[in-house]
C-alpha cells in the first residue's frame, strides 16, 4: 500500500531528524561548561576575580563614601592549613588603596601546597575591585608548622556602583597536588592562561615541535 | 512536517502488506510472561506502562509515607536523619521519573495511535525497548536503598558538590539507573513524534488532532531538547565522582553553579513535561461531560506551544538566592510571570467551555474540574514564588513544597486519574464502578487539600523543606499534613480496587462510551481489539 510506505520513508526522516537534535543538545550541555566561564569572565558576575595582578591607578579619593570590606577565610578538607586576617572587616573609600595581612600556618609536620581561591560578593562589584597584588595569584608552599604571612594590597574603583556598601571577599584554600603537576590547574583557576609568559614559551615549543 | 495525505478510499491490503504481518493474519502471540516480554502492540505496552506507574506510585507514596511519619511529631521518632534524607530524595525521583513520566507515556501509547486512527506505533520495536527499560533502571535505582552508605541522599534535585563530593557511595548507582530512564523516555519521545507526524488518517491535519495528541507532540520535542542535557549533567557527575574531573569542584576550578544552571535548563522544561499531557487530557474531557466542543481549540494549541517555549527561559527562577545580578533576577521573575499569561488563557478556555453546557459529574470530569481548581491554587503560588524579593523568604521553605505539590498531585496526578477513569471503559469494556470512583475523588480531594494547604502556612511561617526535624511552633501544621498524607494514602487503595474490578467485570460499555465523547478512539469498539485501524478510518471535520 503506498501510503504505507510513504509512512516508512517519513518515520525514517524523523527519526533520523530527532537524533540529530539529541545529540545535538548533548554537545550544546558540554560546551555550555566552556561558555559559561568566558560568560561570567566578561560579565564578570560569578564572583571570580582575574588572577593576575592589576596596576594601582591614580584617581581622586571619593571621601564621601565609606565602603565595608569585610574578609571570610575558609579551609577545606585536605589540607591542614589553617588561614586567618589580621582584622575580618575594614572601611575604605572608593579610590583609596587599602593593605591588609593575611597568614597563613601549616598545623601539619608535613611540607605541602595550596592556593587561596578567591571569590567576591555582591559579585558585580568583581569589575571594581582591583587587586594590586595577592596571594591569591600563585601557589604556597608551607614547611611543616611553617607559618607564613603575606598582605593583600587592593584598590576600589571610584566608578564602584552606588547601591554598593559592603564587599565581601571570600578565600578559600584548596590542596595542591604538586604530583599531578600544577599547571592544568593553574590554567583552570587563572584565567588569564594567555598572559602568562610561561604557558606561552610552552606553547611555541609545543608548536615548534610539530613543525 | 508531514507529507499531507490525501483523502484516500478504502484500499483493500495488497500481498506485501499481509508479508509484513500488518493484515488481520496476526500470529498467535507467545503465551505467558513472553507475551508481555516481547509484546510490540501498543495496547499492550500502554497496560505495562500503566500498570509499571501505579506500581511506582505506591512505592514512591510509601516513601512519603515514611517522611510524613516522621514529621507527625517534632523531635526524632522513626527514623534518623540520613534515611529521612534518602525517602525525601528517594520520593521525588521516582514520583518524577517512574510514576508521573511513564503515565503519561503510557497514555500516550494506548490513546495516541487510537486518537489520530494509526494502526500502532510507528517503531512498535522501539516502544518494547524503551518500557522494558524502565523496571531495570527502578530496581537499580530502589537497590541503592540496601547498599553500604545508603541511596542518594541529596534531594531528587541532587545539586552537586552535595552528589558528587559529600554523596554516597551509590552514586554511580543512581547516575546510571537515570541514564535508563533518560534513554527510556527519549526513545519513547522520538517514537511518539514519528507516530503523531507520520501517521494521522488520511485527511486529518495537524489542527485536527485532539488536545491530548498535541499537548503529547509538544511534550515529546521538550523531552527530545531536554533530555540530552540530564544525560550530559549526569555524565559530568560521573566524570566528577570517577574519573578526577572538576566540573563542578571548586578546588579544580569547577563552579558548583554550573550544575545548577545545568539542572535546571533541564528540570525547569521538565516540570512541563510533566503537566502538559495533563492539559490533554483534560481538555479531551470537560467537552465531552459539557456536551460542547472545546472553546478556543486554535489557541489551547498556541497557549501550550508558547509555554514550552517559555519554558526553556525561566531556569534560573529556582536560583534566585544563589548570588545573581539584579538584571539576572528580574529577567528571569518577568519571563517567569510571563507564563501565566498562556496558561490563564488555558484555564479560561476551560471555564468557557463549561459555561451554559449541559454538565454531569461522573468520575472523569469530578477530577478534570478538581484539577482546573487546584492546579490554578498551585499556579498562584508559583506566581508568588516567582517575584524575586519574595523568594527570598520563601526559598527552600514548606511553601515551595505546597506550590509543586499542588500543581503536582491534584495537577499531573489527577488528571492522569481523570484520563484513567475516562478511558477505563475503552481498555477493559466495563464502566468503573461509579459508586467506588466518586467516593476515590472525594477521599483524595479531601487527603490532598488536608495534606497540601497547610504546607503554605508552615513554609511562609518559615519551616525549611528536607528537615527530618522542626520547631515546635509548626507542630500543628504538621500534624494536620500528616493526618492528611495517610488519609490521601489509603483513599488510592480505592482506585486499585475501582480499576481491578473494572478489568474483572462491570456495566457493559458501547463503543462511544459518553455521550458527548467525540474523538476516533470512540469509534472503535469497547474494549477495544488487540488491532485496530488497519485500514485508516474516514476522518470527517468536525468544527473545532
Amino acid at each position: 500500500m503506498e501510503s504505507r510506505e510513504q509512512n516508512q520513508v517519513g518515520v525514517r526522516r524523523t527519526v533520523i531528524r530527532t537524533m540529530a537534535v539529541l545529540v545535538g543538545m548533548f554537545a550544546f550541555a558540554f560546551a555550555l561548561v566552556p561558555l559559561y566561564d568566558v560568560f561570567c569572565q566578561i560579565t564578570g558576575i560569578n564572583g571570580k576575580v582575574d588572577a593576575t595582578a592589576q596596576s594601582i591607578v591614580h584617581e581622586e579619593v571619593d571621601e564621601s563614601r565609606y565602603i565595608n570590606v569585610q574578609f571570610i577565610t575558609r579551609g577545606s578538607p585536605g589540607l591542614p592549613w589553617q588561614m586567618s586576617v589580621e582584622m575580618h572587616q575594614m572601611s575604605v573609600h572608593p579610590g583609596q588603596t587599602a593593605e591588609v595581612d593575611f597568614t597563613f600556618t601549616n598545623n601539619s609536620h608535613k611540607e605541602s601546597w595550596g592556593q587561596a581561591v578567591p571569590s567576591v560578593s555582591p559579585s558585580n562589584a568583581t569589575r571594581h575591585l582591583r587587586k594590586v597584588s595577592c596571594f591569591c595569584f600563585e601557589e604556597q608552599q608551607l614547611q611543616g608548622n611553617e607559618r607564613l604571612t603575606i598582605p593583600l594590597v587592593f584598590q576600589l574603583a571610584r566608578d564602584l556602583p552606588a547601591d554598593i556598601n559592603t564587599i565581601t571577599l571570600v578565600y578559600t584554600l584548596y590542596p595542591i597536588e604538586r604530583a599531578i603537576q600544577t599547571a592544568s590547574l593553574n590554567n583552570i583557576i587563572n584565567h588569564g592562561v594567555k598572559n602568562d609568559p610561561k604557558n606561552e614559551a610552552k606553547n611555541n615549543n609545543a608548536a615548534g615541535e610539530t613543525i | 512536517m508531514s507529507p499531507k495525505l490525501p483523502p484516500q478510499p478504502h484500499v483493500q491490503h495488497s500481498t506485501t502488506a499481509v508479508a509484513d504481518g500488518q493484515s488481520h493474519a496476526h500470529p498467535a502471540p507467545p503465551k505467558g510472561i513472553l507475551r508481555w516480554l516481547l509484546t510490540t502492540n501498543h495496547k499492550e505496552i500502554g497496560s505495562l506502562y500503566l500498570i509499571f506507574s501505579l506500581t511506582m506510585f505506591f512505592v514512591g507514596g510509601i516513601f512519603a509515607l515514611v517522611v510524613r511519619a516522621e514529621l507527625f511529631q517534632p523531635g526524632l521518632q522513626l527514623v534518623q536523619p540520613e534515611f529521612f534524607n534518602q525517602m525525601t530524595t528517594m520520593h521525588g525521583l521516582i514520583m518524577v521519573f517512574a510514576a508521573v513520566m511513564p503515565a503519561f507515556t503510557g497514555l500516550a501509547n494506548w490513546m495516541i495511535p487510537l486518537q489520530i486512527g494509526a494502526p500502532d506505533m510507528a517503531l512498535p520495536r522501539l516502544n518494547n525497548f524503551s518500557f522494558w527499560l524502565l523496571p531495570v533502571a527502578f530496581t537499580l535505582l530502589l537497590s541503592t536503598l540496601l547498599m553500604p552508605g545508603g541511596g542518594p541522599n541529596f534531594g531528587w534535585t541532587f545539586y552537586a558538590p552535595l552528589s558528587t563530593n559529600y554523596a554516597p557511595p551509590s552514586t554511580t548507582f543512581f547516575i546510571l539507573s537515570l541514564h535508563l530512564a533518560g534513554i527510556s523516555s527519549i526513545l519513547g519521545a522520538i517514537n511518539i513524534i514519528a507516530t503523531i507526524l507520520n501517521m494521522r488518517a488520511p485527511g486529518m491535519r495537524l489542527m485536527d488532532m485532539p488536545l491530548f495528541v498535541w499537548t503529547w507532540l509538544i511534550t515529546a520535542f521538550l523531552l527530545i531538547a531536554v533530555m540530552p542535557v540530564l544525560a550530559a549533567v549526569i555524565t559530568m557527575m560521573l566524570m566528577d565522582i570517577n574519573f578526577g574531573t572538576s566540573f563542578f569542584n571548586a578546588a579544580g576550578g569547577g563552579d558548583p553553579v554550573l550544575f545548577q544552571h545545568l539542572f535546571w535548563t533541564f528540570g525547569h522544561p521538565e516540570v512541563y513535561i510533566m503537566i502538559l499531557p495533563a492539559f490533554g487530557i483534560v481538555s479531551a474531557i470537560i467537552p465531552t461531560f459539557a456536551r460542547k466542543p472545546l472553546f478556543g481549540y486554535a489557541s489551547m494549541v498556541y497557549a501550550t506551544a508558547a509555554i514550552a517555549f517559555l519554558s526553556f527561559l525561566v531556569w534560573a527562577h529556582h536560583m534566585f538566592v544563589v548570588g545573581m545580578p539584579l538584571v539576572a533576577e528580574l529577567f528571569f521573575m518577568y519571563t517567569t510571570m510571563l507564563i501565566a499569561v498562556p496558561t490563564g488563557v488555558k484555564v479560561f478556555n476551560w471555564v468557557t467551555t463549561l459555561f451554559r453546557g449541559s454538565i454531569s459529574f461522573e468520575s472523569p470530569m469530578l477530577f478534570a474540574l478538581a484539577f482546573v481548581v487546584l492546579f490554578t491554587i498551585g499556579g498562584f503560588s508559583g506566581l508568588m514564588l516567582a517575584i524575586a524579593p519574595a523568594d527570598f523568604q520563601y526559598h527552600d521553605t514548606y511553601f515551595v513544597v505546597a506550590h509543586f505539590h499542588y500543581v503536582l498531585v491534584p495537577g499531573a496526578i489527577f488528571a492522569i486519574m481523570a484520563g484513567v477513569y475516562y478511558w477505563l471503559p475503552k481498555w477493559t469494556g466495563h464502566y468503573p464502578n461509579e459508586r467506588l470512583a466518586q467516593w476515590h475523588f472525594w477521599f483524595s480531594i479531601i487527603g490532598v487539600n488536608l495534606t497540601f494547604f497547610p504546607m503554605h502556612f508552615a513554609g511562609l511561617a518559615g519551616m525549611p523543606r528536607r528537615i527530618p526535624d522542626y520547631a515546635l511552633q509548626f507542630a500543628d501544621f504538621n500534624l494536620l499534613s500528616s493526618i492528611g498524607a495517610f488519609f490521601f494514602g489509603a483513599s488510592q487503595l480505592l482506585f486499585v480496587l475501582g480499576i481491578i474490578l473494572c478489568v474483572r467485570g462491570g456495566k457493559k460499555a458501547p463503543a462511544k462510551a459518553w455521550e458527548g465523547a467525540e474523538d476516533l478512539e470512540w469509534t472503535v469498539p469497547c474494549p477495544a481489539p488487540l488491532h485496530t485501524f488497519e485500514t485508516p478510518p474516514v476522518f470527517h471535520r468536525t468544527s473545532h
